[in-house]
């Protein structure tokens, strides 16, 4: 489904992103960790075509897709929601979930009353007429993945949809992620709440300082000591194996 | 080919206006390097700080130069309270609505003048008016050698200015980092209206020294509206040095443009720098593209 | 719907006017609060729906304006034929506009700045060549016959504006109904969203340009069948960008309606205080700049967030 090969952007002399290369599988549900900065979403801008890669190639359903604009590849059908959400401010909820829908209807009525049915999958129903500057942070989230799903993509790019989330907002949201993955749309997600990590993804992969350093199961990579030495520092992963000798 | 006896004084003539172009441009990139606000009425208040140094010498017999001690302060405390009560207080978190409110603020005052003072261009005469001097064989007025002199001066002391004071420190480190400067406890609204006023300082200073080579209607301040902003873009959005020299290179191209094209068509040139520069190089010319 | 029946109600209206208003006078208010609600909306839909602030309008009006002028002079076209030729030039000049601008991605002030020294080099340029009379300006043959879009009473002037008003404003329905308009104000509201969601960003935005600026020109082309003079101040100065911008700002901005009400405020106001303080030179405007800055502070939604009764003061978005 998406095949990344060698991808490559640095900033200013900063590796962003440096020499990536993995390969997705229709139907998966996978995730991509890693600590902050280890430029998770930056892989995802440049997928879905907000960055340019200096090398390397992205391919979706067989085809090269490298460089082109955000809108080209969203209407080939791979969408992406952003971090830090960005909702049409002015618009009501329904509105903003429309624009999603429109992609594939051009009848006002059609895009409104698809835009309903995905509000209600997502738990927007009761909030439809809001303006979707006056939503919680728990219902921007919702809103940011309402919108991308309106848009009837085959590879969703969730950037930490369940970030800012509380542990019971976060077991809402769940079965709603693992419900789209069911509907046959492939789920590739950034996310630093390990709990829906272990329990929703099938495959994840682990960069840190823009390049991958793991990849597996959540179980043998949360196993693995390089990943280990990311996310807890250098020697953690010596010391935690010495401790377990000695027990 | 233009003769060189043409030529010179043209440049010369350019620079000069270029001198007090680049004070006017150099409150402007002061207010929006601080504020990132794009200030419409700053033509308008150059206009008033025009007529103050007019009226000063109508009923006083202030010379222009000896009303600097007055225009000064007194643009600079409009400025203040400008920002601090109406300009601040419009914004919404929006650009455009700044610019919409300085738009609105720019009419008003054309107005006001054009009610008070009706559309009469006005200039003053004062015993050196026609005075001329020679610099390498071109003839330049003493009001125009005047101004280049003050411009220069005016510029040099805003430059120490920020370098050297408590407040220049305050006025750079919340230009470049908005939320920390808040955080270490300066007083953000207060140093935004400060650097407004010292902004329309600069206008204070540079109607003392462009009155008696110049002249003043309630319309005067559009023409330079649009070349500050050619200037200040040109130098790059904020940046001091960019907008000395986008001055000096603007006062030439008009003057020389002018010889070439004739005073109007001359004109179309800063304002095809000024979309050349916003399209191609938005950054200015010695701006870090960002 | 309910949008729409009101229009077409408001039309008519308007078009029964004359039946039981024959004072020139009147007539002539009437004519003018619709050619502002005509600027005004070419203004909105660019302005309102599309978040593209321009400060030079007047580009397009003077081009509208000019066309129609040296069409009719210099090619002895009929006022007519031309109008359609001089509405074409002001969407032509809108997608050069635009595409400059927005291909080298211009937003928000810069755009604003932009728009407004187009004005000024159109300006210089119409204020050199005799081609468009120069500093003169032209003036066209007054022979007053419906067939020559120049009427011997206000009334036909008034159905002409009056349908170049309510096409506008059909168009700004269309924007609150259509897919195109919901595009249109996704990229108003955050064009990284818009793109992430398979909006083409750039052409939605020269599209907007494009539709104000052939209104716009549609204004220019009835200014001067109706004062028969047009010249590079008339044309490309600064008063017609605000005019254009003023009356949604009033009125509402990225409202259907706003443009309307706005127009019709700033009317009443300049008559009102006409009578109040005479008529001074620099009053009228004066009170329009005013308007603007108390507007924009207290009332960003304009006449149409006061009615719709929601908090009138919008924090605009997470820009600092």
């Amino acid at each position: 489904m998406l095949e990344v090969h060698n991808l490559s952007i640095s900033f200013g002399g900063l590796k962003a992103v440096e020499d990536v290369s993995l390969h997705l599988q229709q139907g998966a549900i996978a995730s991509l960790i890693g600590p902050n900065g280890a430029g998770k979403s930056t892989l995802f801008a440049l997928a879905s075509g907000f960055l340019k890669p200096e090398r390397g190639t992205v391919r979706f359903l067989g085809e090269d897709i490298t460089g082109l604009p955000p809108h080209v590849i969203c209407r080939r059908g791979m969408v992406r929601t952003f971090q830090i959400v960005q909702p049409f401010a002015a618009q009501t909820v329904h509105e903003n979930v429309a624009v999603g829908a429109h992609l594939h209807h051009r009848s006002r009525r059609k895009a409104l009353a698809r835009a309903e049915a995905v509000a209600r999958r997502v738990g927007l129903a009761d909030q439809l007429n809001k303006l979707a500057s006056s939503l919680t942070i728990s219902g921007r989230k919702r809103l940011e993945l309402a919108r991308a799903l309106a848009a009837e993509p085959r590879l969703l790019l969730l950037d930490e949809v369940l970030a800012g989330l509380n542990p019971q907002e976060i077991g809402e949201m769940i079965p709603v992620i693992r419900s789209i993955r069911d509907s046959g749309i492939t789920v590739l997600m950034i996310e630093h709440v390990m709990q829906a990590v272990m329990s929703l993804s099938e495959y994840t992969w682990v960069l840190n300082h823009g390049s991958l350093i793991a990849e597996g199961t959540p179980a043998e990579v949360s196993n693995n000591a390089q990943v280990i030495e990311a996310y807890l520092g250098r020697g953690t992963a010596e010391r935690l194996r010495r401790n377990s000798v000695h027990a | 080919m233009l003769e060189l006896s043409i030529l010179f004084p043209s440049v010369l003539n350019g620079l000069t206006t270029g001198a007090v172009y680049a004070l006017i441009a150099l409150g402007l990139t002061l207010i929006y390097g601080v504020l990132h606000i794009i200030n419409f009425a700053h033509g308008a208040l150059l206009m008033i700080a025009l007529y103050g140094v007019y009226f000063l010498h109508q009923s006083l017999g202030l010379d222009p130069y000896a009303s600097l001690p007055v225009m000064v302060p007194a643009m600079f405390a409009l400025g203040y309270g400008l920002q601090r009560f109406v300009i601040g207080r419009a914004s919404h978190g929006k650009d455009e609505n700044i610019l919409l409110v300085t738009l609105g603020l720019a009419i008003v005052m054309e107005n006001l003048a054009l009610y008070l003072w009706r559309s009469d261009t006005r200039t003053i005469e004062t015993a050196y008016t026609f005075t001329t001097v020679g610099i390498l064989g071109a003839m330049i007025s003493i009001p125009k050698l005047a101004a280049f002199a003050g411009a220069l001066a005016v510029c040099a002391v805003l430059l120490l200015l920020l370098a050297k004071t408590d407040l220049g420190r305050a006025i750079r480190a919340i230009a470049k980092e908005r939320h920390g400067a808040k955080l270490v406890g300066i007083d953000v609204e207060h140093v935004f209206a400060m650097s407004f006023g010292i902004g329309l300082a600069c206008l204070g200073a540079a109607a003392c020294f462009l009155l008696p080579a110049y002249y003043v209607n309630p319309q005067v301040g559009n023409g330079f509206v649009l070349i500050a902003f050619t200037i200040v873009v040109l130098g790059g959005m904020g940046s001091f040095a960019g907008a000395l020299a986008g001055g000096f290179i603007i006062g030439v191209v008009e003057s020389v443009g002018g010889l070439w094209l004739g005073e109007s068509l001359g004109q179309i040139g800063i304002f095809l720098i000024f979309i050349a520069v916003l399209l191609f190089r938005p950054q200015g010319l010695f701006g870090a593209r960002t | 719907m309910k949008d729409l029946i009101a229009l077409i109600v408001f039309g008519i209206v308007v078009a029964a006017l004359p039946l039981f208003v024959s004072s020139g006078f009147v007539l002539n208010i009437v004519i003018m609060t619709l050619y502002a609600a005509l600027l005004g909306q070419a203004w909105n839909i660019l302005g309102g729906f599309g978040g593209q602030f321009s400060f030079g309008h007047a580009v397009f009006f003077g081009t509208g304006a000019y066309a129609a002028a040296v069409l009719q002079v210099k090619f002895g076209w009929n006022a007519w034929a031309a109008l359609p030729a001089a509405v074409a030039l002001g969407a032509a000049v809108g997608a050069f506009i635009g595409a400059l601008s927005f291909r080298y991605g211009l937003r928000g002030s810069y755009f604003a700045l932009v728009t407004l020294a187009f004005a000024e080099v159109f300006r210089i340029l119409s204020n050199t060549f005799d081609f468009t009379g120069a500093g003169v300006g032209l003036m066209i043959p007054l022979t007053e016959s419906a067939g020559n879009f120049q009427f011997t009473s206000r009334t036909g002037f008034l159905y002409v504006i009056l349908g170049f008003t309510l096409a506008a404003c059909l168009v700004a329905w269309w924007l609150k109904h259509s897919r195109y308009g919901a595009w249109l104000q996704a990229v108003r509201d955050n064009e990284e969203s818009a793109a992430a969601l398979g909006v083409n960003v750039f052409r939605v935005k020269l599209g907007a340009t494009m539709i104000s600026g052939a209104l716009m020109s549609a204004g220019g082309v009835f200014y001067v069948q109706y004062f028969h003079y047009i010249d590079p101040h008339i044309a490309y100065g600064p008063g017609v960008s605000i005019e254009a911008l003023l009356a949604p700002i009033v009125g509402g901005i990225g409202t259907l309606f706003g443009p309307l009400l706005g127009a019709a405020a700033l009317h009443l106001f300049g008559e009102l205080t006409r009578s109040f303080m005479g008529d001074a030179p620099g009053i009228s405007l004066m009170v329009y700049g005013l308007l603007l800055v108390l507007m924009v502070t207290f009332l960003p939604r304009g006449i149409m967030g006061l009615l719709s009764g929601s908090p009138p003061v919008r924090k605009g978005g997470s820009r600092a």
